[in-house]
């Protein structure tokens, strides 16, 4: 029996049509536009103005406290504005646009392709690489890194384990990383654990790569205390409270973190951007993106300087076709329809889906026939329909008691909704007004 | 950039279900048990279905066009199902204007009034079977005899279920082991040669229904395992204690409602309790219900009033029987 979590979870198409795609660099752009906020936390305070040249890796926003990261420029060339631009979320963010010229490296970046698996630097030397060079979680949360990894006084942290379920349907960025990169993976993984003062990890992946199973699985012998676990395919495997109770059997209290349960998790690209900025002192400045869907004449994963937009990785996969009806950045459960293709792809980007004008509408809204499916697939033990209803009727407290809070986003609810209720739109809502409330209760 | 794109919050892909598409799941599930009716009761059987069907779908298109005057909503399938699940209670010897007065109750009151699919408390088929029940006993208890492939317009002959049979004879002093050489054979009661309504005599006809739906997961193993599970520990217990004056957990499992009763019926969604262990609750309490009733009642079958009575608990079960919640807190 394959390892799973044990309540909920539905099966989306998995459609995967990048799969086995080499990754493919992407020729440089002419200019990219840098957001100078890129990850969950305190904004950065930026370094540069027009005029100035920078070179590839250089720092150009500073973070603006511990919970923050910093920006690094992606390329070589001049700053031609310092302005509020719009990005993937549809506002306007305080931004670098540089305009490229060569392709200058920093010269302490190696830009060798040798392996190097000897780890000189000493646990607090690893966290504040990582912290310099701009890790975030590129799992699509983003995260800093190094904030992860620095445990508070009283905590203990038992396990490391790597994300690389990607039971997001569509993509494929994970995946192609570890067919290529195997080695890179289990060198940042053990950084990771050396940070952490653990001596076991563990890396889940889901049973639709058995490719990547087994050649992880090989790979890993040649390092210690690391361990291969193949899960069910079910989304959503790769949440990670899903992912700790499958691997671990333990759960995340409610409300709680991973480091609750002595477990700290990692996305299997930040893995591998660790291997890089520790071993190879290169900054967090570029990623992989999978760039797919049905209409789309060439699905590929493409390796992409941050900032670049969003259109040139469109064009460089076929483009765009008449009857492309949506764009979606990240994956089609969790991510977020762009309104606009000119907007940079930044750290958290794992994806650009591209879908036909057919299959961007949702179904007319049905009444609700108490078929309970939103309960039995809610991987948290929610109960959507119920959620919806209090969070219409403006019942907040109900929204509170009945743990909205718990939702993790998932989209399972929505997804299998017969009468196509959009349940997690009314949970967002009752989710974001209970935060209010308690954050201005806790005022008081 | 020229192209208009669409902007909606994830997710971004559904699955494909619909209302229809297990509206329509559930019909299909029913033709095995509809056909076994229709072979043991012939033309008889074919005609109230027939009835049932039509005056569902005409009564809600009816009332919602020009009472309510609302888009009717008879295409989504669930006023066939209504229909066809009456049929499925009724005696095939029952006359047209019984059936739709039962009708007219099952769609008007028990399913429109309270709001339409989705709003209503109570299973509308078995409102409107209940409602005739008190209303017209003597018709509604008046089974023909089977009579395989009889298509002629004969007056079909009358003969009591089994479940009347060993009611009444119990009552007036009979052994047990006698009138169970009266009855149909447990083999002819699994297939369906036996006296009953049109949709009830073939377990096995409706439990390759069950497999179906479930199958296509659109119910859940929990209330028709738990109601069955219940009636036949219940039974098994009373016929140990007394052999001569309890019928075995067979009996009860294959006469009667019983195996329509869990799988099609109590399994209906809108008026079902929305979490398993809510639904396991729901399915003990009918099979409680259907057994105190067939065996200490006035009536010999209880199947129907059992669910009834249940489907008025659904809603204190859904505020007091909650999901385990993921990363409960253990106070
Ligand atoms: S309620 Fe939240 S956690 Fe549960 S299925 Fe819906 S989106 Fe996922
Ligand atoms: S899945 Fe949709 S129709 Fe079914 S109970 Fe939930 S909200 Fe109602």
């Amino acid at each position: 029996m394959l390892k799973t979590f044990p309540v909920g979870g539905v099966h989306p198409s998995e459609n995967k049509f990048s799969a086995g795609k080499k990754i493919e660099t992407l020729p440089l752009p002419k200019s990219v536009t840098i957001p100078a906020g890129q990850h969950i936390g305190a904004p950065t305070q930026i370094l540069v103005k027009k005029g100035d040249a920078v070179k590839v890796g250089q720092i150009i926003a500073k973070a603006g406290g511990f919970v923050s990261a910093n920006i690094h420029s992606s390329v070589s060339g001049k700053v031609s504005k310092v302005d509020d631009i719009f990005d993937s979320s549809g506002y306007r963010r305080p931004s670098v646009v540089i305009e490229v010229e060569g392709d200058e490296w920093l010269e302490d970046i190696d830009r060798s392709e040798n392996l190097k698996t000897e780890i000189t630097l000493s646990k607090e030397e690893i966290i504040k690489k990582i912290s310099e060079m701009g890790i975030v979680g590129l799992g699509g949360a983003t995260f800093p890194t190094h904030v992860k990894l620095s445990i508070p006084d009283g905590k203990k942290v038992g396990n490391l384990l790597i994300n690389a379920v990607e039971c997001e349907p569509y993509l494929t960025a994970d995946h192609q990383l570890m067919m290529e990169k195997a080695d890179e993976i289990l060198v940042g993984t053990t950084i990771l654990m050396k940070a952490l003062n653990v001596n076991k990890a563990y890396i889940g992946i889901e049973n639709n790569k058995p490719d990547a199973i087994s050649h992880l699985s090989e790979k890993s012998k040649n390092y210690k205390g690391i361990e291969v676990v193949a899960l069910k395919v079910q989304y959503p495997q790769g949440g990670e409270k899903q992912l700790i109770k499958a691997v671990l059997n333990r759960e995340v209290p409610s409300g709680g973190l991973p480091l609750d349960v002595g477990c700290v998790v990692q996305n299997v690209g930040t893995a591998f951007a660790i291997y890089e900025a520790v071993q190879k002192n290169k900054p967090l400045f570029e990623r992989i993106v999978t760039v797919t869907g049905k209409s789309v004449n060439k699905p590929s994963n493409f390796l992409v300087r941050i900032g670049t937009s969003t259109d040139t990785l469109i064009e460089a996969a076929g483009g765009l076709h008449e009857n492309s009806g949506k764009v979606v950045s990240g994956g089609p459960m969790m991510g977020k329809a762009l309104s606009r293709t000119d907007v940079p792809i930044t750290k958290g980007s794992s994806g650009v889906l591209i879908f036909k004008e057919e299959e961007s509408k949702r179904d007319e809204i049905k009444p609700c026939i108490r078929c309970a499916k939103c309960v039995s697939v809610c991987p948290m033990g929610l109960e959507p329909y119920l959620l919806m209803t209090v969070s219409k009727s403006q019942n907040y407290e109900r929204v509170e008691s009945e743990r909205a809070l718990d939702c993790i986003e998932c989209g399972s609810c929505s997804y299998t909704c017969p009468s196509s209720r959009p349940l997690l739109d009314y949970i967002r809502l009752g989710k974001s007004e209970v935060t209010k409330i308690i954050r201005s209760r806790n005022q008081k | 950039m020229s192209k208009l794109l669409s902007v909606s919050l994830s997710p971004h892909v559904h699955s494909g279900n619909s209302v229809k598409k297990e509206m329509y799941g559930v019909i299909i599930a029913m033709i095995p048990a509809m056909l076994v009716g229709f072979y043991a009761f012939g033309l008889d059987a074919v005609r109230v279905t027939a009835i049932s069907v039509i005056a569902a779908v005409g009564f809600e298109y009816l009332i919602q066009k020009f009472l309510l005057k609302i888009e009717p909503t008879v295409t989504d399938g669930s006023a066939i199902i209504t229909g066809m699940l009456f049929a499925f209670n009724m005696p095939s010897n029952l006359p047209i204007w019984i059936i739709l007065i039962g009708i007219l109750v099952s769609i008007g009151v028990a399913k429109l009034s309270f709001g339409g699919l989705g709003q209503n408390p109570f299973n509308p088929a078995l409102v409107g079977r209940v409602f005739l029940l008190i209303s017209f006993p003597v018709q509604m208890t008046t089974w023909p005899k089977v009579n395989p492939m009889n298509f002629s317009m004969v007056d079909a002959e009358t003969a009591a279920t089994p479940l009347a049979l060993v009611k009444e004879g119990l009552k007036n002093g009979d052994n047990l082991s006698d009138l169970m050489g009266k009855i149909p054979s447990f083999t002819d009661m699994f297939l369906g040669i036996m006296g009953g309504s049109i949709g009830e005599i073939s377990a096995i006809a409706i439990l390759l229904g069950g497999i179906y739906m479930l199958w296509k997961k659109i119910i859940s193993w929990h209330i028709p395992v738990s109601m069955l599970g219940t009636i036949a520990i219940i039974a098994a217990i009373l016929h140990y204690v007394n052999p001569q004056a309890y019928a075995g957990a067979d009996f009860h499992l294959l006469t009667g409602g019983a195996m329509l009763g869990a799988v099609f019926m109590a399994t209906d969604m809108v008026t079902s309790p929305m979490t398993h262990k809510g639904m396991l609750i729901f399915g003990f309490g009918i099979g409680l219900l259907t057994i105190l009733i067939r065996v200490f009642g006035a009536y010999p079958e209880g199947v129907s009033f059992a669910i009834l009575i249940m489907n008025a608990f659904v809603p204190i079960i859904n505020t007091y029987v909650k999901p385990k919640r993921f990363g409960e807190v253990k106070k």
